[in-house]
């Protein structure tokens, strides 16, 4: 049986039927629309779908029983930090004090959300050891651009314009080498050690007069702690470049290390990561980003400030000449940030480092448990996650890392992330975060182990899978090559819509 | 921990498979001189105490006003259904759909979202989202470079100033130079972009890659968007359209407007205001710029038996496959805020949509002549929908001495454009479907005694 609904769904505009539905808003006045030039009107009147709120919800709710998800099961997806979602936290950013203020409110009719943002600022500066953060940044991706952009603007402050390239690990997610060129910079690619971590001395050959900034993601996407941290940050501040901390698996390192404190000059943190705000099919996040000291004039504005009197306000344009300016519009996703307050409202400093421990100590139980049976590339203790790799079964068997994937959603399981880092051969890079049971866990090792057995008896089973989900594997390629990104023309309308 | 789910004596079965004694031995490789000590943060909250205290901090908002606010972002009403189906857990704490045969569910909300923005905005293709409006008219003013090849963006003053800045430090970072088009000071088409001037730095200086204006534009205006699409085409350039969805109902579309690219905030379509996001930021285009979109697509297609399925699709455009050469960084998008905006579409339909557009215009007629009447005339003159600006004297004092009556007036134009002085003596005020005639006249008669008691 499916670990997801069977049953595919009509699109929303197969459903739709002339003037069914309706009902839910006043009739305007008659001439409403009156003193609109005709010339400034829409032409074609816009053929949305017609449905009843019975049939909207059914296609909703059909819909959804199609996904897999964290409240349905084991999403042990590496460098994504799929971890339980609390309720509390969907309650909290739905109470209409939080949910109906408008963001351009005047500050004394928001200094509820003023202070909780204001609070959450200081946790998330004490937690990253940075002397501020913005909470602006939307995901973790914007928050480099943010942290990027910083850099450049402190380089310029001082006169510094040779600096054109930022160096990063091959092992790094995308979005660090996207994010430079996005900046203006040139990407420096360095090459990983045997032992998983940056190779130190191709970092310093490639360290210069021209670095801006290195992109350190720490621990690494191979789940490995940067032991030779210290002696990257040393070179790179002596070279004068500042350092940058990928900050996607702080769920391996809260309470342990602290990445400002170290000497790390800015990082980003993703609350859809480690503080548990839902990831929502692919968004929202939110990527807030702390600094040290001497970067805080160029951080993005508005900022939360404290009046002598203790009320709060909102930066005002131009406060901070510096600046970088704005990276969005408004003062954040301020929606997702309640709920982060509330996550960490509810454990503290010392939940927190229990956060860590456990999610450490499930991912190197797992790594113990699966090390017989795959690659493990890498035998020291692992952080958060750790990478397993199916390169000596597709040797002997011709069975894939992919195949293992798609056979573990007949045995009920999201697969890990597959194929990442890409420098890893046929690599699964395994998350189990800190909410699991220790059930789950073993639950799904056995079923791991179990296909490890099939693709030896039984092939063509794994090669072939998924079996029990709604649809087989796709072809991708026809997808990309005779794209069809839109639906063109309703059933039941007489006329079809669009061209 | 409150989430953790280990029984007492789980963790000493892990670290005795692992082979060692203590958690602690797994930190061994962070070095001594780098390990921070404990965080100082508060104790835990038990959820009891945490949602009191969350309740509490709520409440410190005022969201009783009789609000007029809206400057890119509105109050408007949500049929109960979307948020219903917004709290399944098979939307919200699901990832990104990496792995189509278990999340045809998002990837099809997500098909279905491009199909219904397509409709609305008459464009052909329609990304699966960015952040918010200002990120996703700064992506379309860089997509306007790439397809181009050119270095050189001319703005419209009629964009949110928000929208301005964002695209600002976008800008600044790839390279680019920005260029303001000023908008008209007096006359029949004042507060509109200065087409004149368009057409000037049109001709001189580099050569323009996009021309960005919004259609109504931040006066709440409506532009003569044709005319500016021509003069950005007659020069090469492309044009980037930015939207309101709601108003497209009505109003001219980008794709009638002749856009290449249209772009703006989603917030409307059934997404609560929540102090600025998480909003929706939409981005389309004409198909031949279809490889320039950044930003996640879903295509539909067969699965091995023949079967309809959906994927994300050309994806050779981002980040994770492309790294340094993608068309942007964009990893995390808004997905959930798009089926917001779907399930909002599906729920309202057509004609629901045409009527919050058509009733959020009539309360604006009458909130004109009730400002009027109370000494608040328009500041300009040309066409608007629902949002627009009356002239007040001391805006700033007037709009703070009106809250403590309990009515927020909108917002002045000299916080919202500090850098335009001639703005000064001005406020713009909106009007949705939820505004009531009680509140217009409650704004009215709080304006009325402001003014007349101005000067005691």
């Amino acid at each position: 049986m499916s670990v997801v609904g069977e049953k595919l769904q009509p699109t929303i505009f197969e459903l739709s039927r002339p003037d069914r539905g309706g009902g839910k808003i006043p009739h305007p006045p008659v001439g409403a629309l009156d003193r609109i030039p005709a010339s400034a009107r829409r032409a074609k009147p816009v053929a949305l779908p017609e449905l009843s709120e019975p049939e909207v919800v059914r296609h909703y709710v059909n819909l959804s029983a199609l996904n897999y998800s964290v409240d349905a099961g084991f999403y042990p997806l590496g460098s994504c930090t799929m971890k339980y979602n609390p309720k509390l936290n969907e309650w909290a950013a739905r109470l209409p004090g939080f949910a109906s203020l408008h963001p351009m409110a005047p500050d004394a009719a928001a200094q509820g959300t003023l202070q909780l943002l204001f609070e959450l600022e200081a946790m998330l500066a004490e937690i990253s050891g940075m002397a501020a953060v913005t909470l602006q940044p939307a995901a973790g991706a914007q928050g480099e651009l943010t942290g990027i952009l910083m850099i450049r603007a402190y380089h310029r402050s001082r006169g510094d314009l040779e600096r054109t390239e930022v160096l990063v690990p091959d092992s790094s997610h995308g979005t660090n080498p996207a994010t430079a060129s996005m900046a203006g910079f040139k990407t420096i690619t360095i090459p990983s050690a045997p032992d998983g971590g940056v190779d130190l001395d191709a970092f310093r050959a490639a360290l210069g007069p021209r670095t801006a900034a290195i992109m350190i993601t720490n621990p690494s996407t191979l789940g490995l702690f940067e032991s030779r941290v210290g002696e990257l940050l040393e070179a790179t501040h002596a070279a004068g470049a500042l350092a940058y901390m990928d900050g996607a698996n702080l769920n391996a390192i809260l309470g342990r290390f602290r990445p400002g404190q170290a000497g790390f000059d800015v990082m980003h943190i993703n609350t859809h990561k480690t503080f548990s705000t839902p990831h929502g099919g692919g968004g929202p996040g939110a990527g807030p980003v702390g600094v040290r000291d001497g970067l805080v004039p160029f951080l993005p504005g508005p900022r939360v400030r404290q009046e002598p009197d203790g009320s709060f306000r909102l930066e005002r344009d131009g406060e901070r000449p510096l600046s970088i300016g704005r990276v969005r519009s408004f003062f954040g996703s301020t929606g997702v940030l309640v709920r982060a307050y509330a996550y960490l409202r509810a454990h503290g400093g010392t939940g927190l480092a229990e956060v860590t421990d456990d999610a450490v100590l499930a991912a190197n139980y797992m790594k113990a448990r699966l090390s017989g049976t795959f690659v493990v590339p890498f035998e020291r203790a692992c952080k958060h996650e750790f990478v397993a790799s199916a390169s000596d079964i597709k040797h002997r068997t011709g069975v894939r890392t992919l195949d293992i994937a798609k056979r573990l959603i007949d045995k009920g399981y999201h697969p890990p992330t597959i194929y990442f880092p890409l420098t890893i051969e046929e690599g699964m890079l395994i998350e189990p975060t800190e909410t699991e049971s220790l059930e789950t866990l073993d639950g799904f090792i056995d079923a791991l182990i179990q296909i490890a057995a099939e693709a030896e008896t039984e092939p063509d089973l794994v090669t072939s899978a998924p079996h029990d989900a709604p649809v087989r594997r796709l072809d991708e390629a026809t997808a990309a090559r005779q794209p069809n990104l839109r639906w063109r023309g309703m059933t039941g309308v007489e006329r079809p819509c669009g061209d | 921990m409150p989430y953790g789910s280990h029984a007492a004596d789980d963790r000493a079965r892990m670290l005795a498979v692992i082979g060692v004694d203590s958690v602690d031995r797994l930190f061994d490789d962070i070095p001594d001189a780098l390990r921070s000590g404990p965080l100082r943060l508060d104790p835990p909250e038990p959820e009891l105490l945490l949602s009191a205290r969350l309740q509490t901090l709520a409440s410190r908002n005022r969201v009783d006003l009789a609000s007029f606010l809206g400057a890119g972002a509105y109050r408007h009403w949500t049929p109960a259904a979307v948020d219903q189906m917004l709290l399944r857990g098979e939307w919200y704490t699901a990832y990104t759909p990496y792995q189509p045969e278990v999340s045809q569910g998002t990837l099809q909300s997500i098909y279905e979202y491009q199909s219904l923005l397509a409709e609305l905005t008459a464009m052909d293709v329609v990304s699966a989202s960015h952040y918010d409006g200002g990120a996703a008219t700064a992506e379309a003013a860089l997509m306007t470079c790439r397809a181009t090849g050119r270095e050189r963006l001319l703005v419209s003053r009629g964009i949110h100033p928000h929208y301005r800045r964002t695209l600002e430090t976008y800008a600044e970072g790839a390279g680019l130079r920005v260029d303001e088009v000023p908008l008209v000071v007096d006359g029949p088409a004042a507060g509109t972009t200065d087409l004149a001037a368009l057409e000037m730095m049109l001709a001189d200086g580099p050569p323009v890659a996009g021309v960005v204006a919004a259609n109504p534009n931040v006066m709440g205006l409506l532009e003569d968007m044709v005319r500016v699409g021509e003069l950005a085409h007659g020069a090469g350039a492309l044009f980037v359209h930015v939207i309101e969805p709601v108003s497209l109902s009505v109003l001219a579309t980008p794709g009638e407007s002749g856009a290449d690219i249209a772009c703006g905030e989603g917030q409307p379509l059934g997404i609560p205001l929540q102090y600025g996001g998480p909003y929706l930021g939409i981005l389309a285009c004409r198909e031949p710029l279809v490889r320039q979109i950044p930003g996640r697509l879903v295509g539909l297609t067969k699965d091995l038996d023949g079967k309809r399925a959906f994927v994300m699709t050309m994806r050779a455009r981002e980040q994770d496959i492309r790294r340094e050469k993608a068309a942007s960084n964009i990893c995390t998008n808004q997905a959930l805020l798009a089926l917001a905006a779907a399930i909002y579409l599906a729920a309202i339909g057509p004609h629901g949509l045409r009527d919050v557009a058509a009733l959020g215009a009539a309360s604006a007629t009458e909130l004109e002549a009730a400002l009027a009447a109370a000494g608040a005339p328009r500041l300009h003159s040309g066409p608007y929908l629902n949002e627009f600006a009356v002239r007040v004297p001391d805006a700033r004092r007037v709009h703070a001495r009106l809250l403590d009556r309990g009515v927020l007036a909108g917002i002045p134009l000299s916080e919202l454009l500090p850098d335009d002085p001639a703005q000064a003596d001005g406020l713009l005020v909106c009007t949705t479907e939820v505004t009531t005639p009680a509140e217009i006249a409650a704004f009215a008669d709080a304006l009325r005694a402001e003014l007349a008691g101005g000067a005691a």
